[in-house]
């Protein structure tokens, strides 16, 4: 299968997160795969070993979402948020918040797809309540960063003399 | 006064540390050998007062160290801060590439479901 966009995470400034990513794909579809339920259980599964299983939308200004997801030893990971803006098929904006609130505070992210010969190009960027905030995912991995390699590093600095 | 230091506020320091070019490129040079001042300070075409400005930021942060040797004072880069830097955007990143890889399925799914929506 074609794989149609590589992944791009940047972290313009302090509180701020960016993703980019293109898709093989209208953006009328994108949109739709972002806001209807039957759909985004389909693609927004998560780490390896968890599944989907709440996913309520409503999709309206000042409406809730609710999403949760299970791994395999049943722990749940639940998150939710309100839709802030609505442009069909072009902009959402809504805040978001996880039940362990691990992102410390809601974060408000802003999804972007624009339309270029048939392909959509994707950009969400999400804004944490504070600079530590955004860092907030660390807590999670910790015993991998204690155990970082030197390979990774390698790969950072290459893509740092690059830019 | 508490100043326990959390992995988040490391983060910070290696974030705002690696958002400078001049110090990137010190690390990058760093990285492959330990250095003084006078040897950094060649390449960039800045002044030892600049580049020692850049690497107390970096020692700050905790990426770079200093030697004992008491001449020189050679810098050295210190590897784990920018590990933990990376691991942490490696491992959202992560995620987000294998949810987006299972849309570029459903999407080329959708499309041929469609034809109404064909470009």
């Amino acid at each position: 299968m074609m794989n149609s966009g590589k992944l791009e995470i940047t972290t313009p400034s302090d509180r701020e997160m960016v993703m980019t990513r293109a898709f093989n794909a209208p953006r009328t579809l994108v949109f739709e795969c972002y806001t209807k339920p039957e759909l985004l259980k389909r693609w927004m599964t998560g780490p390896e070993g968890w599944s989907f299983v709440v996913c309520e939308v409503d999709l309206k200004v000042g409406g809730k979402f609710r999403f949760v997801w299970r791994n395999v030893r049943g722990t749940d990971m639940g998150m939710g948020g309100v839709y802030r803006e609505i442009a069909v098929p072009e902009r959402l904006v809504n805040t978001e918040l996880f039940d362990e609130d691990w992102t410390g505070g809601e974060t408000l992210t802003t999804l972007i797809l624009t339309e270029q010969s048939g392909k959509t190009f994707l950009k969400s960027t999400t804004i944490y309540s504070s600079k530590e905030a955004r860092d907030g995912a660390l807590g999670t991995n910790m015993e991998q960063g204690m155990n970082a390699s030197f390979d990774k590093l390698e790969i950072l600095l290459e893509n740092l003399e690059k830019n | 006064m508490n100043h326990t230091i959390t992995p988040s506020d490391r983060l910070d320091a290696t974030f705002a540390a690696l958002s400078d070019p001049t110090r990137r490129a010190i690390l990058v040079r760093l990285a492959k050998g330990e250095a003084s001042v006078m040897d950094l300070a060649k390449p960039f075409s800045m002044s030892q007062p600049a580049i020692s400005k850049h690497l107390r930021v970096l020692e700050k942060a905790g990426l770079v160290s200093r030697g004992r040797s008491a001449q020189r004072r050679p810098r050295h880069i210190v590897a784990k801060p920018l590990a933990e830097a990376s691991d942490w955007l490696e491992n959202y990143r992560k995620i987000w590439e294998d949810n987006f890889q299972q849309l570029d399925l459903l999407l080329e799914e959708l499309k041929s479901k469609s034809p109404g929506k064909e470009i």
